[in-house]
């Protein structure tokens, strides 16, 4: 991963000026990363237009993560590019950091601060103004629902207080783009709804991108705008959930689309997740108490 | 401007005249590049993790309360019998206890500092680590702040050992600049020492295999110091390593500031920061490999 210096305000200017009209929110083209002889993300051609709620299907070890992770900088693409805004992840970490907010799969909120402080913690990890910091920390908080026990220490929060206090967190840099890996994984149902009413709203208050990935059909088939299925490291089918299940033909549910395009069902698929996907649910689990 | 999440105003828009929604406006500008920007951005990502430190510190103060039992012990038991002997000869025939306690509030330090990697394989564990090498934080930046929250910790820590040594006691300086040096001198050792551990901790990857480690270099890093008896002492072979030795430095330039001794004030701070700034390149450059 390259660090090269963070930019001054007038290459922020130029991006967003010269790209307005034709740039999308993330552009994929030949993205390649392999570990070993394993190629975990084969070639990606993707485009996520803004103020989509994109999302990324696939069974485990079909490359999402990885994908995921060369977007936001924490692994440099082996081939091909990928880019947020017009902006190189690989070329400029630090503007692209700047531009996203990023929810990981496991529960990452800090258990041992409170609330309030694990968002002022990333206000402040972002150079959000002194003279700012409090309505913006205060703001997310409040989008999220989460005013009433921001003063509480993480480790008595529910699942889905944490996701939804993580997704705070994201949003205290007022990002371009939003990526979401798994956002209700490991949630019970109410939470799972819960989290995925405030990401509504959310969209419906603003016009951020939304990428996330998700192997819950359920969701992306009420949540996403488009989708992309993928599949052994690269893509199989994009279109809207729609347009995917009816060329399948009448009845058919993402479900089936599923099946069509990864030869098998999410069952069957599970092995590449494997006992590390495991252990660490369990530490997290452990952690949070 | 529509394109604000909904109670999170942006702060600046890069194209404000510009109709319709933009993205764009919500992006926060980053801070000018100059030296002195990027200087003061890595100060204030240091503050930043020094904050969360002394809120972490705030909300759970029990171990600054079992760590004081280890330093206690060192004091009222092995300083005292040792003091009454008079079996270690120390400079200007000071007691050997005052001799002690600088050496004791270094080890404190170290202990904290030297298993303080642990934390951040605890954060790697947590997904904690990847969000935060997402922030616009560079990975040197993250390390000093990690570095120099463990030396605040330490801080905090060796003021309960001053405060035992002052009750029991031992004659410590009451000049507060040269308490203010010592606190600073602290801070830089334990900034050191926890570099090495985050550096171990990205060779060894795991909790275990850190602990252990961490287990089998403490006390040969704390008896191969000046901490416990003067250099001079030592045998030859033991001389030669307590001079490659930081703790040395970091003990010398203490006894200096609190008991008055003397002390090669300049040498032990070059030496410390030096130290530091190889730990902070090393753990930076294997801080890839944690968040694997």
């Amino acid at each position: 991963m390259s660090e090269l210096p963070d930019p001054g305000p007038a290459t922020i200017a130029t991006v967003a000026g010269a790209a307005r009209p034709a740039v999308s929110a993330v552009v994929c083209s030949g993205l390649t990363y392999r570990f070993g002889t394993h190629t975990a993300v084969d070639h990606v051609d993707l485009r996520i237009e803004r103020g989509e709620t994109f999302g990324l299907l696939g069974p485990n070890g079909a490359g999402k993560t990885t994908t995921i992770r060369m977007l936001t900088t924490l692994l440099r693409p082996m081939e091909g590019t990928v880019s947020v805004l017009g902006v190189s992840a690989a070329e400029r970490p630090m503007l692209v950091r700047r531009m996203i907010g990023y929810v990981p799969q496991l529960l990452s909120a800090d258990a041992t601060l409170t609330g309030h402080e694990n968002v002022e913690l990333f206000a402040r990890l972002f150079d959000v103004p002194r003279s700012l910091r409090r309505d913006r920390v205060d703001g997310a908080l409040a989008a999220m629902g989460l005013t009433e026990p921001s003063g509480r220490l993480v480790k008595t929060y529910s699942g889905g207080m944490i996701r939804r206090l993580e997704l705070a967190q994201a949003l205290v840099n007022s990002p371009s783009v939003l990526v979401l890996d798994e956002p209700t994984v490991g949630l019970d149902p109410i939470a799972r709804s819960n989290v995925w009413e405030h990401i509504a709203q959310l969209r419906a208050q603003s016009d951020m991108t939304v990428l996330m990935t998700t192997h819950y059909m359920d969701e992306a088939d009420t949540y996403c705008d488009r989708i992309a299925l993928m599949h052994a490291g690269s893509i199989r089918a994009t279109g809207s959930p729609g347009l995917l299940k009816a060329m399948l033909g009448d009845g058919a549910t993402l479900d089936d689309v599923f099946r069509r395009y990864t030869g098998g069902t999410l069952d069957d698929n599970t092995e590449a997740g494997g006992i590390r996907d495991v252990r660490r649910a369990r530490r997290t689990a452990r952690r949070l108490g | 401007m529509t394109s604000a999440a909904p109670g999170v105003p942006p702060v600046a828009s890069a194209d404000p005249a510009a109709p319709g929604p933009a993205p764009f406006a919500t992006v926060l500008l980053p801070p000018a590049d100059t030296p002195l920007a990027v200087a003061r951005r890595l100060t204030s990502r240091i503050l930043t993790l020094c904050w969360v430190e002394l809120r972490k510190i705030r909300h759970d103060r029990t171990e600054l309360y079992t760590r004081a039992i280890q330093p206690a012990l060192w004091l009222l038991i092995y300083g005292e019998v040792f003091t009454k002997i008079h079996a270690i000869p120390t400079p200007g025939g000071i007691p050997y206890l005052a001799y002690l306690a600088p050496g004791i509030l270094a080890q404190s330090a170290l202990f904290i500092a030297i298993f303080y990697g642990i934390q951040i394989i605890w954060e790697r564990d947590a997904g904690v680590l990847t969000k935060l090498m997402v922030t616009p934080t560079p990975r040197a930046a993250l390390i000093s702040g990690k570095a120099f929250a463990a030396g605040l910790r330490s801080v905090v820590q060796a003021t309960v050992v001053v405060i035992l040594s002052a009750l029991l006691g031992v004659a410590l300086t009451d000049n507060p600049l040269k308490l203010i040096g010592a606190a600073c001198i602290v801070a830089l050792g334990s900034a050191f020492f926890s570099c090495l551990s985050m550096t171990i901790a990205g060779l060894a990857l795991s909790r275990d295999r850190l602990m252990g480690i961490g287990q089998a270099i403490t006390m040969p890093l704390f008896f191969s110091s000046s901490a416990l008896y003067p250099e001079r002492i030592m045998p030859g072979w033991l001389q030669v390593i307590s001079k490659c030795n930081p703790l040395s430095y970091q003990v010398d330039a203490l006894r200096g500031l609190l008991i008055g001794t003397p002390a090669h004030l300049g040498l032990d701070v070059i030496v410390l920061v030096v130290a530091t700034v190889a730990g902070v390149t090393a753990s930076a450059a294997l801080l890839p490999r944690l968040a694997r």
